[in-house]
Order: structure tokens, then sequence, then C-alpha cells
């Protein structure tokens, strides 16, 4: 309850969270609200030069280069972003929480291999490494959810670490252990409960990050395929097109910017209220 | 001091022995298969399985593995496969224009988000402040390759102020810096509030305060200084983002960098140029670690005494 009204008492973080319900009910009434089927090329989609038609009453964002309805692909592109955010970011924080909590219990060698070992993946240029292996598997949703996953996890297993490794020098710890806990009890029962509000902050801002790149990736061509619309291939399909059609490129924009914002705002919001240790910070 | 740094390389070169060992066996493992690639649609099997051989792809994994080592340490990168070209060569001519990218976009972001962050810090809490915050979100949750084409449509197609694509001239940098660097400027300003905000707070700039400098003087000479740390090693950080981002600018303004290169490889499965170029951004990211721990102790002198 306390959580609810200094989340309330938030302008921007209330901005942030309507417009993510806006895009999660956008995405899952979509194929009843759509005015169009999103690959259905159009009759009267396209001017009778072949170009494709601006915003108007007809089509009320426009309609693409081979005339479908903008506003349509859109709805369904929501779709495959909110997927793709929410099962890349979901298993990245997972990965994350497991290694992360492993190593900060474990400590001695155990822990500091694995923490070199994210020593090593952040020495990766990430987002060249997330276009090498999305261009070069058959790129999928799937595919591509997974390519984030690896590349996101991480940041989080270092959070998670630093964590872990502070809670097992506390008391409480110390006394569970003395009255003879085992280790699957301490990690299951008194570590991880102390984690998740790291793993909710995480969970919501790395959707913005996933949003972004799913994005990025589907730009260049290697992310989601067309006819699947997402945003990113959107734009990627129309982009030689821009100039004389800047329609395609401005409004799938506007709709990757607000869902990154709005993820990054309700992320921030919480950040600040789950652990006030932090507030202000990065 | 000396130790220090002889520490931190030798932990480097394991980095990078480490990226090219799980690069190599990622493209090893990877379902395209370059040999494949190379030889066309109507090959045979035996035009590929001569192809396989002629790269030495045809040899067990491990072979390959450290062939490709005993090249490295020598500073040979292999062949490229479609260009059959050194790899070093490709890279190194490409190299300077990456680098002219590299430096103006951190240059925009450094000074944006300086001067954004030290104002939004003085005015902690107030209207500026909440605006530069919100500015910094919008930033930072901005698509990059939708701000290049936006720039593009309005700078350069309508107002015609710069090219819209190539290189060469002072005119053709302006928007691939302005890109890259607007966007990442949010983090550094955040970064730089917050440590402005703690280094304000000190009992020092009370003091300095109190002694009746100059709100001015305050700032420039006693806040600052001690606020850089966190943007040092930010740049450290930001040299790793960089390099994917470079990849997606590049591809929108034309520009003839590492990212190109990288980008037609990838499409052609020209694996020597992918490890190239991976490891070329490792090393950039290791560089740019090193330098920022190593200038570290310059600016803060407790570290030195440590």
């Amino acid at each position: 309850m306390r959580i609810a009204r200094e989340f309330l008492r938030r302008p921007t973080a209330v901005f942030g969270l309507i417009v993510v319900l806006l895009v999660v009910i956008g995405a899952v009434v979509a194929p009843w609200v759509a005015p169009y089927a999103p690959d259905e090329q159009l009759f009267d989609g396209l001017t009778l030069e072949g170009a494709p038609i601006g915003p108007d009453a007809a089509f009320l964002l426009g309609t693409d280069t081979l005339g479908r309805d903008l506003l349509t692909r859109l709805l369904f592109g929501a779709r495959t972003s909110l997927i793709i955010g929410v099962v890349a970011n979901g298993t990245a924080v997972a990965i994350g929480l497991g290694v992360g909590m492993l190593a900060g219990y474990l400590r001695g060698p155990a822990g500091n291999a694995l923490m070199r070992f994210t020593d090593l993946m952040m020495a990766f240029p990430a987002l060249l490494l997330a276009i090498v292996l999305a261009a070069l598997f058959h790129p999928s949703l799937w595919i591509v959810a997974m390519v984030i996953a690896m590349v996101n996890w991480v940041q989080v297993a270092r959070i998670v670490y630093t964590e872990t490794r502070g809670l097992v020098e506390r008391d409480f710890i110390l006394a569970e252990r003395s009255l003879g806990a085992g280790h699957g009890r301490i990690i299951f029962r008194h570590i991880l409960p102390h984690l998740m509000p790291t793993a909710i902050v995480w969970g919501t801002l790395g959707i913005a990050t996933t949003v972004l790149l799913e994005a990025t990736l589907s730009f260049l061509g290697v992310g989601v395929q067309p006819p699947e619309p997402s945003w990113g291939n959107i734009i990627f399909e129309s982009q030689s097109f821009f100039t004389s059609a800047p329609w395609l490129v401005v409004f799938p924009g506007i709709a990757i910017l607000l869902t990154a914002l709005s993820f990054n705002l309700v992320g921030d919001a919480l950040r600040d209220i789950l652990d006030p240790t932090q507030r202000g910070r990065m | 001091m000396i130790e220090l740094i002889l520490r931190r390389l030798g932990g480097a070169l394991l980095i990078l022995f480490g990226v090219a060992a799980i690069t190599f066996v990622l493209l090893y493992a990877l379902p395209a298969d370059p040999a494949v690639q190379l030889a066309g649609r109507s090959a045979t099997a035996q035009t590929v399985a001569n192809i396989r051989h002629e790269l030495g792809l045809d040899q067990p994994l491990l072979v390959q593995f450290v062939h490709y080592l005993g090249n490295l340490v020598q500073g040979d990168f292999g062949r490229s496969y479609t260009q059959k070209t050194e790899v070093m060569t490709l890279i190194v001519a490409r190299l300077p224009a990456t680098l002219i990218l590299m430096v103006t976009g951190i240059l925009v972001e450094v000074v944006i988000g300086l001067t954004l962050g030290t104002i939004a810090a003085l005015g902690r809490g107030g209207p500026v402040d909440r605006l530069v915050m919100m500015g910094s979100f919008i930033g930072v949750s901005a698509p990059q390759f939708v701000v290049a084409l936006l720039l593009l449509y309005v700078f350069a197609a309508t107002l015609q102020w710069f090219p819209m694509s190539g290189f060469g001239t002072v005119r053709h940098v302006v928007l691939p810096a302005l890109t890259l660097g607007v966007l990442g400027a949010g983090w550094y300003a955040r970064m730089v509030r917050s440590a402005m905000i703690d280094v304000l707070n000190q009992d020092y700039v009370r003091t300095a305060r109190a002694k009746g400098v100059a709100e001015r003087t305050v700032v420039l000479r006693h806040a600052i200084p001690n606020a850089l740390l966190p943007i040092v090693a930010m740049i450290g950080i930001d040299i790793g983002q960089f390099m994917g981002g470079v990849v997606v600018v590049e591809a929108v303004y034309g520009w003839p960098g590492i990212g190109q290169l990288a980008w037609q490889a990838i499409q052609q499965v020209d694996i020597p140029i992918i490890m190239g170029v991976t490891l070329i951004s490792s090393l950039a990211i290791v560089i740019g670690n090193l330098i920022a721990d190593l200038v570290a102790p310059l600016i803060d002198p407790r570290i030195r005494a440590r």
C-alpha cells in the first residue's frame, strides 16, 4: 500500500504506468480493434502512382510501402515488442539472479570465477555481439529474445552479486546458519526475498533496454523478420522512402520511444521507492 | 603503481584471450557456413569441400583456434574470405573514420552531460533539475536509428544544411556525432548530477562557502574536479557501448568506418573480419577501462594514497 501511495505521488511515474498499460492493452486487443489485418495489402492502400498514403480518415496513421495499414501494424508490433521484452528480459533477470546469488553466496574461488566471467562478458561489445549472433542464426522472434537475454544478464548478475555479498555478512544469516539451516533454505527463504526489489526494478528497467535492442536489431534486418510486424522492421522496410513518407519512421519511432521511456520511468520510480539508499542516483 | 599497471595489463590480456576464445567457438558453432556462402548457390558439394579445405575450416576446432592465436600474437588477424585482403589492413583503413566519430561523439556527450548535470545539481529539486532529468530519460530511451533518420530528414533532406551521407568534411561529421552524443549525454548528465550533489554536500564545500569564496569558484574549482571521477570511469565503459552504436549510425549515415566493415562482413559471413572487429572492439573497451583506472589517481589523490 505504501508503495502504491508513493508511486501515485509521482506524476512522471503515473504517466509511465498509463503508457505501459495502454501499450499492453493495445497489444492484447490488437486482433479485435485493429481496423484491418496486419499483412493485408489493401486495394486502396497505395496512391495511383504506388506511393504510400499519408494519415487520413480511412488510414488514421497512413499506409506503408506495400499498402498495409500502419496503425494495424503498430498494434501488432506492440505484441512483438512486449513478448520479446518480457521473455528476453525475464530470462536475463533470472540468469543474472541465479549467477549473482550463487557467486555472492559461495564467495571464494567459485564466486571469483563467476565474477571474472562476468568481467569477460563486460568486455564484449554487447550490441555488436547481438548483431553478429542474430544475423548468423536464422533470426526469429525467439532467437532474438535469447540473443538479447544472453547479452543483458551480465549487468543484473553484478548488481545481485554485490547485494548478496552484503547480505551474507548480515547477522540474521549468521543466526540462521547457527540454527542449522541448510544452504537451500538460507538462499531461497532468506536471501532471495531480499533481492526481490532489485529483481523487480531490473525486470522493469531492463524491458526498456530490450525494446530498444529488439527495435535496433529489427531495423538492421537481423531481428524479427517481415512480414511479422515489429516497430523496428516497419522502419527497416520503409527507410528508403522516409523522405517522401516520414510518417512511416515517425509513428513507429514514437511508439518505441514512449514504450522505452515509460518502462524507464516506472522502473526508476520503483527503484526510488523500494531502495531509498539509491534515491536520486543513476 | 607499476605493479598495479602490470597486474592490470595481465588481466586485460586474459580478458582478450577469453573474448577471442568465446567468439571463435560461437562463430564456429553457428549454423551459417562461410564455405557454402562463398561457393554460391549453384556450387557442387565438391566445390564447397574444396573451399572449406582451402580456408582450413575442415580442421578440428582446437587446431583452428591454436593456429588463429599463433597468428594473432604476431599481429596477424588472418585474411578476409571475400576480399582476399589482410583483415588488419582493412581495419586500419577504416579505423580513422570510426575514431573521428567516437571522439566527437564522446566530446558532445561530455560537454552536454557536464553542463546539464551541473546546472541540474545546482538547482536541485527545482524546475530546471526536473526538466534536465526528464530530458535525460528521453535521451536514453530514444532509439538511435530513429533519431538518425529524423535528423537526416530535417537537417539534410529538408533544410539541406548538411549532406545526406558520406565522409570527408566537417559538415559530414555533425549529424552522426550529434546522434551518438546527444542521446548518450543523458547518462552523463545523471551521473554528473548525482556526483555533484554528493560533492556539494561535503564539509569542504561548506567551508569554502563560509570563507566567502564566490559560488562560481566553489563550483568550478572545488566541486567539478571531484565530480570528474565518475565521468572518466563512464568514458571507459562508454567506448564499449559506442562500438555497437557505431554500427547503426554508420549504416544510416553511410559512414565508411569499422561499423560498416563489420556490417558487410556479418552479411557475407566473413568470419575473419567479424573476429577482427570484435577483438578490436574488446581491445578498445579494455584500454578504455585501463585508462580510466590509471587516470583516476591523477584526478583523485585519495586513490593514489591507497
